[in-house]
């Protein structure tokens, strides 16, 4: 199992490279024919979309091509078309929808939650081609995990949600976590297990 | 809003963790990731690393720490003590910190805190004030900053804090209960979450706490017995607190 972290300055590259080799996995730097990419993500949206450079073009292209990427926290938000962070930042794009303020709260929205699914109906939606997918087939329920976000996801592409906000999204083989399964303790572990055990 | 934190704060020296009575009379009472490890395996919702060394016959450095940390604790981490720059907290945010705190620095120079923010994002970027009868000190609290504590907290709000960790000086060590007044005062003046801390000694007191602040740090009623984390959460469960369940 091969799987390659993108680097672009992002802060949780370290520990997500930790989580992965606790579970076995190998990291290795090629983003392109890895099993599974992860693209990990603290930070601001500019400077990090930024500092992804040409590693944009070889994420579409992975997932043009139905291999699976896992996006975390700011790697989600970065997947999806804009952020409304920074004054407004193009993403990705491969993920229909855009990150916006959380609005309502203390912000940032830091602590342990837990998720839940959205009902089948709204989820079946956007898992056009789903073989390739990562799970959701979703975290034990009950399980809180680490949230450290101040944007959320606002996607036709999400799957469950925590406390109202976008928590997972899933669109063709890219799934993005708003949470960090690799701080999670032992819920986030089986997560990332779960994660590594269908590529 | 996310579940009430348990913070246990480690005083880090020279690579040990260190425990004395107002930095005088230190003792080595442990290694970081030992402990570490330990209270995150009783529970332990999040760690706070304060490194009080910051003098130059430190032998190891903060962000060795960080990295032997990062290694075996699968919790969220916050390193604070001696951060300067944003190199400094940078290079404890690539080693696998989660969170850098600062204090007397962004005191000195408030804009250190937007700096902090913009490249690292608010959610790493944690203010600690230490605060009596409503003012603001400096320098491990040996100093008066000349500001007000509510004033202070807004500015950090405005400049791209994401949490403020205050600490009431006159109740640190005492275990006579957290400063609710003004905990109440901060709730009220800012919308950033708030981390209680000084003057836990019971459950009661840490569920008084969490209900006016999103998280409590534990020191002094930690330090003697680290496994009194296990049965404060079994305590504040019976008083009504909801806790992650960390299995």
């Amino acid at each position: 199992m091969n799987v390659a972290i993108a680097r672009y300055g992002a802060g949780n590259v370290r520990s997500v490279e930790l989580a992965v080799q606790r579970l076995g996995a190998t990291v290795t730097a090629d983003l392109e024919t890895a099993d599974l990419a992860i693209l990990p993500g603290v930070g601001s949206a500019r400077s990090c979309m930024d500092g992804l450079g040409s590693s944009a073009d070889v994420l579409r292209e992975r997932h043009a091509a139905g291999r699976p990427i896992l996006g975390i926290c700011l790697g989600l938000q970065l997947a999806l078309e804009e952020s409304e962070e920074d004054g407004g930042v193009a993403g990705l794009g491969i993920v229909p929808g855009r990150a916006v303020r959380l609005r309502g709260e203390r912000v940032p929205r830091i602590g342990w939650a837990t998720v839940e699914p959205l009902a089948p109906p709204t989820a079946a939606r956007s898992s056009g081609r789903a073989a390739a997918a990562l799970p959701p087939s979703l975290p034990a329920t009950g399980d809180a995990y680490w949230f450290a976000h101040s944007y959320a996801a606002d996607s036709p592409a999400t799957v469950a949600t925590s406390e109202g906000h976008s928590a997972i999204v899933r669109h063709g083989s890219f799934t993005g976590v708003q949470f960090h399964p690799e701080k999670s303790g032992a819920a986030g572990a089986r997560f990332l297990a779960q994660c590594l055990s269908r590529v | 809003m996310p579940l009430p934190r348990l913070i246990p704060c480690l005083d880090v020296a020279g690579g040990r963790v260190v425990k004395g009575v107002r930095f005088q009379g230190l003792r080595d009472v442990g290694d970081p990731v030992e402990l570490g490890a330990a209270y995150s395996d009783g529970g332990a919702d999040e760690l706070v690393f304060l490194d009080i060394s910051a003098t130059v016959d430190a032998q190891v450095s903060a962000v060795d720490v960080a990295a032997r940390v990062a290694e075996q604790v699968t919790i969220p981490f916050t390193f604070g003590g001696g951060i300067r720059s944003l190199e400094d907290a940078t290079a404890l945010l690539e080693a696998g910190a989660d969170k850098i705190g600062v204090n007397s620095a962004a005191l000195a120079r408030p804009a250190l805190i937007e700096e902090l923010a913009r490249s690292l994002g608010s959610q790493a970027v944690v203010v600690a004030i230490d605060t009596e009868n409503g003012r603001v000190r400096s320098h491990a609290a040996t100093r008066d900053a000349a500001r007000d504590t509510l004033e202070w907290a807004k500015e950090c709000e405005q400049r791209g804090a994401g949490e403020l960790l205050v600490t009431s000086i006159d109740r640190d060590g005492t275990q006579d209960g957290y400063d609710l007044e003004q905990l109440a005062a901060l709730r009220d003046a800012v919308s950033l979450p708030v981390i209680a801390s000084g003057g836990a000694g019971n459950a009661g007191h840490i569920a008084a706490a969490l209900a006016v602040s999103q998280a409590a740090l534990l020191a002094s009623i930690l330090h003697e017995n680290p496994a009194r984390l296990v049965t404060l959460r079994d305590e504040l469960r019976a008083l009504g607190v909801e806790l992650r369940d960390a299995a």
